[in-house]
């Protein structure tokens, strides 16, 4: 299971955002790096299948994707269990869904709707979403914003076990403990 | 979901009592000053009284049900016709462009005018349906459409992604973005149905019907009658409004939360 780029390109307004990225990731955590504005979301939401790319090509349309955006991007009038079910379906298992939360720090969250919660609660919750949902390959776009020390060695751990049988594509600018392979945009 | 909150109160009890006693003067000052003043404005201790003796015959209540029937059913068609075709003109342009001209036309055009030519091709009684049905229609149309185009991308593009099914989609990203601005516009288009309806019943003489009888009170002088039927028509209509906006809120709480 290898994922492939060669030669991405794209541009808006005349302005090129990715110049020319190729990369492979295998199985474990890539880390995608750059300064600020250089495209590392443009890049995730090509190979989620979000944008077209100007130019180049790659197999991400072969896995089955899930992800963190920038954003939490939650049903806010939906309490956990709700925006599990929704993005899971028939996928949702109740168990393992109260595992992930407990170990991420959300076990007492309840039924309080999403709306209520505060960013680091909110940001934890759609980490768990890409977690639990059947994937091959995760894009994970800045997972850690907003989490203190502890909550950050909580997540840092449930990605690691989950990138022991996925592709984990990552975005992050914190300088945290996950180590892997590294995909340097310029 | 945000906006299925509970109307701040406008209509206070004391402003109601205030105007009831300015009509009553009114009446009253009319009577006195003229030999047949009464006629002109029956006070409203008469139309309630005029109201105690119509409500205990048949004629009354069959009007007061054959009437809603008629503009609740164009009602619910124009919902159902909106609520369609909105969704089809948010997801492709050329129907909205399609739609443009009609929905500007019906926004624009007197119902007097909708209701005289729809006499010369339907019978009386289809005809509050279908000015109702049209003249409600704009209202719940073009809402439903400003909800649909406002529904969150990036809600979307996260469904898209979790390959969430289409059922799964309406339910939980677009009902509660749409039912808020549905519920605004239903208000709204059921307060003009029954405007619209009770007044292609009065020009179409629908028989048995309130409009009917606001059109014999018209002729034959009788004020308080005419007082009574608009309370009639009134009550209906709040009844009607809170009845449907009630059934709007409890969905929005199955289906949302």
């Amino acid at each position: 299971m290898e994922l492939r780029a060669e030669d991405l390109r794209k541009g808006y307004g005349g302005t090129a955002v990715l110049q020319s990225v190729s990369f492979t990731a295998g199985v474990g955590i890539t880390r995608v790096t750059g300064s600020s504005g250089i495209g590392k979301t443009t890049l995730l939401r090509i190979l989620l299948g979000l944008e077209r790319a100007d130019g180049g090509t790659t197999n991400a349309g072969c896995f089955r994707w899930a992800a963190v955006f920038q954003e939490d991007r939650l049903l806010e009038q939906l309490d956990a269990a709700g925006n599990l079910r929704f993005a899971l379906g028939a996928a949702y298992d109740e168990a393992a869904a109260r595992a992930l939360l407990a170990e991420l720090g959300l076990g007492d969250a309840g039924g309080k709707r999403v709306r209520d919660w505060s960013g680091g609660m909110k940001r934890r919750l759609a980490l768990a979403r890409a977690l639990l949902a059947p994937s091959d390959a995760l894009a994970l776009d800045e997972p850690f914003t907003g989490l203190d020390a502890d909550n950050r060695a909580a997540a840092q751990r449930c990605i690691a076990r989950a990138a022991r049988e996925k592709i984990v594509l990552l975005v992050s600018h914190e300088d945290d403990a996950l180590a892997g392979a590294e995909v340097r945009l310029q | 979901m945000t906006a299925v909150e509970p109307r701040k109160k406008s209509v206070r009890l004391w402003a109601v009592v205030f105007w009831l006693l300015v009509w009553q003067g009114a009446s009253m000052a009319l009577a006195a000053l003229y030999p047949h003043g009464a006629l002109l404005l029956a006070s409203p201790l008469s139309a309630l009284a005029r109201l105690g003796e119509l409500a205990v015959t048949a004629a009354f209540w069959r009007a007061a049900l054959t009437s809603p029937v008629r503009i609740l059913g164009g009602f619910l068609l124009a919902c159902a016709l909106a609520v369609a075709l909105a969704a089809l003109a948010a997801r492709y342009r050329r129907v909205e462009e399609l739609l443009a001209p009609l929905v500007s036309v019906v926004k624009a055009v007197p119902v007097a005018s909708f209701i005289i030519l729809a006499l010369v091709w339907l019978e009386s009684r289809q005809l509050p349906f279908f000015i109702v049905a049209l003249m409600a229609f704009p209202v719940v149309y073009r809402n439903v459409l400003e909800g649909i185009r406002g529904t969150s991308r990036a809600l979307l593009e996260m469904a898209q992604v979790f390959r969430v099914p289409l059922s799964r989609r309406l339910r939980g990203i677009y009902l509660p973005q749409v039912l808020p601005y549905f519920r605004a516009a239903a208000g709204t288009a059921l307060g003009l149905s029954w405007k619209a309806g009770t007044a292609a019943e009065v020009i179409g003489l629908c028989s048995g019907t309130i409009g009917e009888r606001l059109y014999t009170a018209k002729v034959y002088f009788q004020t308080a009658d005419l007082f009574a039927w608009t309370a009639v028509i009134v009550l209906l209509s709040v009844l009607f409004e809170k009845l449907f906006l009630r059934g709007v809120d409890a969905l929005a709480e199955r289906w949302c939360a």
